[in-house]
């Protein structure tokens, strides 16, 4: 079937599969392969993306009902070369290895810093043990998040 | 005209600094190209057939239903192997597509290309195969029995009949263990219209693939280019093919690219696990607590094929004593072949079961003689000079065994604060646990490890180091899996070079040697010390041709001058400089496991803290504290990255992951069943450095990535014992591992 949707602000009409998810049409129809496929069973979190608000594991969302919907992906925080104040965070405090699970956990705590612009450190763990990190023990991710949350990460102010 | 006189540049971001990674933008961007992220035009997708049986005879196989399929562009078994039908990093002894018996649950049977993966994945059911299931051979005690092993190890040193007057004997078991990196087995291979074939693969060592792909498509090595695809973790995992004859043989049969992805639970068969390991072992001291004789017994499976098996056992044997002294050492180390899933590499490699073993044994030991258990660690602690008491070599360079138990015994431990949270309860916000059944308990391990290759391996690692009119370029075949050894090449060039602007350049097995593994803790000694060397005789051939007495990122200086601008240089040379760089040598044991086996070693102290209710045999790991013999510290935020990752992992084997099997069925393949260790799970961590130089890492640096999973696991095993008073001989520890047996105690 043939649907309409906006992601990170740009519209767009593909043509889906019955069973296709959307974190499949993302990253092979619309050529947005931030959004990872680890588990694709929705225990990951490292296909997280904000549907109409939501944050959701994309492999979880069909394709299909995701007709008319605003999505917003990991591709859709950094302004041009200015890093989202989670992406900086983590960049300067060493939250990232390998980077697969990276995207995920920019989107959630992205979404959650909206929501609570100051999370305590329990907020933190508690709103993204949903995104597993198999490389950095989440030391590193939860010291930038603080930081960002105590308005001393790196180069925000 | 005004021309401005030059100034020198400083750097940034030189060795001992937390430089931020280079692909730290594209990875929290998005942009970063994972195996599984890349694609071509006109390519095809790759689906793997696969065993539903652990063990079985294949009677019919046909591959016509599923070619006569639409979008179908080719169907391959182990007919159309033009070349070697076996591959194996040790030994050669897996079918690229099964032989006519399949051996494991999930050995790939056949492989398909189709237009899309969908129709892939339905050529796959449509091939037909009628097996003739056989009795798989799953007890790893039967097959040491039955001789199915594929390597033995027999350590003697010193006298059989020594004995001593405390004796604790104690049987530990380890279970299988899960690399689970969250990126996916993935790659695209690529014709080149001539025959050959550019692979972009997700892999630990770039060359040790393409021997094996070359072998099995009966080409040469020149016309197959490995190169590296952006690596999602790896902990071991890839180390071992998975897609890549696969992806090539389908590349070269249907002329088109081939792209292949594991899902998750394919990639639960897609690369091999942590040996589970049963360890038998006895104990003789003093009465003052010097240890006598140590005599172990130790049987891993290794599952159906070899992989790295013959390695793992003997890190398994040779650091079956952990880093105590003791001159009369007996080891029996036997490693299987059954009808398991294989096993391999995992971070730890060996060492990681038999800690659980010796630490387990010291604690025995310990409460036997009313001793604490640190100053029996302290009074047995090896150091430089002694012989290490399995292979009876001298330990040269550093060894702080004392220093690191002694560092972390004088860190505060936690506060016991209330819960203000259920996050910080046993069993966490699903509000099960009252809190007034919670328990405290604090364990402590102590553990060693070889780094880089050993047993007379002739390890290298290729690096070529050029000046650029904007900078310098190393250039390296070594994986960066996420550990940040990009950066710390960086940060090595910066600092011998003087020049801030570096670029790594990851080439493909066409453009440069070696780098060996990704694995053994070993690359920041050994390309990191490739920077080190090659840098260094650079910059003297520069300084020595142009008479000059600095460099930087203008170019070369003399006498407060700038004297050849840096882009002139990268014309005139010297520019360019690489070799290959090694380790000193090690021996091949003896055949009672004796000899220099091992080129350096670093040594490791953890304490963990867990509060467990006994009555539902919930726990939490409240802290894992470390002290780490690190050599240098090259980057702080990196290395204790590496630090609190391996320690996480080292939680995940003490209280959650495990591949459970059934009759060699994979029970867990899935992120659902199989329990990785969350935000919600994540101990705290405190960690300290050791810095007494290596005799051989660059700077000083020793390698530090394993370290950090080896003795947590048994750290938290002790702390669950001293919480719950309960013998703990296995991990992971389960639930009703301590509420039936601390029922059974008080019923």
């Amino acid at each position: 079937m043939r649907i309409t949707l906006t992601v990170n602000g740009e519209d767009h009409t593909v043509d889906v599969r019955g069973a296709e998810s959307l974190l499949h049409m993302l990253r092979e129809d619309l050529a947005l392969p931030g959004s990872k496929n680890a588990c694709e069973h929705g225990e990951c979190g490292s296909c997280s993306v904000v549907l109409d608000g939501e944050l959701v594991c994309a492999c979880l969302v069909m394709a299909a009902d995701a007709a008319g919907s605003t999505v917003r992906t990991v591709e859709g925080y950094a302004d041009g070369d200015t890093l989202h104040p989670v992406q900086q965070a983590l960049l300067d405090a060493g939250g990232v290895q390998c980077g697969f699970c990276t995207p995920g956990f920019v989107v959630a705590a992205a979404e959650l810093f909206d929501e609570n612009p100051a999370p305590t450190a329990d907020e933190l763990r508690e709103a993204l043990a949903g995104n597993v990190c198999r490389c950095t023990g989440y030391g590193a991710i939860l010291r930038g998040l603080e930081s960002l949350a105590a308005g001393t990460a790196g180069s925000v102010s | 005209m005004t021309v401005e006189a030059p100034t020198r540049t400083g750097i940034t971001g030189g060795v001992g600094t937390s430089a931020t990674r280079p692909d730290g933008i594209p990875k929290l961007t998005g942009n970063y190209a994972f195996g599984s992220d890349i694609s071509a035009q006109g390519m095809l997708w790759g689906a793997t057939l696969r065993s539903p049986h652990p063990h079985a005879r294949i009677i019919r196989l046909d591959t016509a239903p599923a070619l006569a399929m639409p979008g179908v562009a080719a169907v391959l078994t182990i007919d159309d192997v033009p070349g070697r039908k076996h591959y194996g990093l040790e030994h050669a002894d897996q079918p690229v597509l099964s032989d006519g018996i399949v051996r494991y649950w999930g050995e790939p049977v056949a492989v398909v290309a189709a237009d899309d993966l969908e129709d892939a994945t339905r050529a796959v059911a449509a091939i037909v195969v009628e097996y003739e299931p056989l009795e798989p051979l799953v007890d790893s005690e039967v097959a040491v029995e039955r001789g199915e092993v594929f390597r033995t190890i027999n350590v003697r040193r010193g006298d059989r009949d020594a004995t001593g007057p405390v004796v604790v004997e104690g049987f530990w078991e380890t279970g299988m263990q899960d690399q689970a990196p969250l990126g996916p087995e993935s790659g695209l291979a690529i014709p080149d219209g001539q025959g050959g074939i550019d692979l972009y693969v997700a892999t630990q060592w770039t060359h040790t693939d393409l021997g094996q792909i070359v072998a099995s498509l009966g080409v040469t090595e020149g016309q197959v280019r490995v190169h590296h695809a952006g690596i999602g973790g790896a902990f071991g995992a890839r180390e071992d093919v998975s897609i890549q004859i696969h992806s090539c043989l389908l590349a070269l049969a249907t002329g088109r690219p081939v792209k292949m992805v594991y899902d998750r639970k394919e990639s639960f068969v897609g690369h091999v696990h942590r040996h589970p390991s049963r360890l038998w072992y006895r104990h003789e001291a003093t009465e003052d607590g010097d240890l006598v004789k140590v005599t172990v017994r130790m049987v891993l499976d290794g599952g159906a094929y070899a992989s790295s098996s013959p390695a793992v056992i003997a890190n398994a044997s040779y650091f079956a004593v952990g880093p105590y002294r003791c001159d009369n050492v007996f080891v029996e180390a036997h490693i299987t072949r059954t009808n398991n899933p294989p096993c391999g590499a995992m971070r730890g490699f060996g060492a990681v079961q038999a800690c659980f073993g010796y630490e387990s044994q010291m604690d025995l030991l310990a409460g036997r003689l009313g001793m604490d258990p640190l100053e029996l660690r302290l009074r047995n602690a090896l150091a430089p000079g002694d012989v290490m008491s399995t292979t009876g070599q001298v330990i040269q360079g550093s060894l702080p065994t004392a220093r690191v138990i002694e560092e972390l015994r004088a860190m505060p431990l936690p506060d016991a604060v209330p819960a203000t949270h259920p996050l910080h309860l046993p069993g966490g916000t699903g509000l099960t646990t009252d809190p007034r059944h919670v328990r405290r308990g604090v364990g402590y391990a102590v553990s060693m490890k070889n780094l880089a290759f050993s047993e007379g391996f002739d390890d290298y690692a290729e690096v070529r180091v050029t000046i650029t009119p904007a900078g310098v370029e190393v250039h390296t075949a070594a994986a960066e899996v996420g550990q940040g050894l990009v950066t710390v090449c960086q940060q090595i060039a910066r600092s011998v070079l003087g020049i801030q602007q570096v670029a790594v350049v990851l080439d493909d097995t066409s453009m440069i040697g070696s780098a060996g593994s990704t694995s053994a803790s070993r690359q920041t000694q050994m390309t990191g010390g490739g920077v080190e060397a090659v840098a260094t005789e650079l910059r003297r051939m520069i300084l020595d041709e142009h008479d000059g007495d600095d460099l930087d990122d203008t170019g070369v200086w003399r006498g407060g001058e700038l004297i050849v601008p840096l882009e002139r240089l990268a014309a005139v040379g010297p520019a360019t400089h690489h070799l290959r760089f090694r380790h000193p040598p090690t021996d091949i044991p003896d055949e009672n496991g004796q000899g220099d086996l091992h080129v350096d070693f670093a040594v490791a102290a953890h304490r963990a803290v867990v509060e467990v209710d006994p009555e539902l045999g919930l726990l939490r790991v409240v802290a894992v504290d470390t002290v780490q013999d690190v050599g240098t510290v090259l980057n702080p935020a990196a290395l204790l990255g590496q630090v609190e990752g391996g320690i996480m992992q080292g939680v995940g084997l003490a209280v959650m992951e495990e591949i459970v099997l059934d009759d060699g069925v994979i029970k867990n393949a899935s992120f659902t069943d199989y329990l990785l260790p969350t935000f919600a799970d994540a101990p705290s961590v405190t960690a300290r450095f050791v810095e007494e130089p290596s005799h051989f890492g660059p700077f000083g640096a020793k390698g530090a990535g394993e370290p950090p999973t080896i003795s947590s696991t048994a750290a938290i095993a002790a702390a669950i014992r001293d919480a719950t008073g309960l013998p703990i001989t296995r991990v992971p520890v389960r639930p009703d591992d301590i509420a039936l047996a601390a029922a059974s105690r008080s019923g």
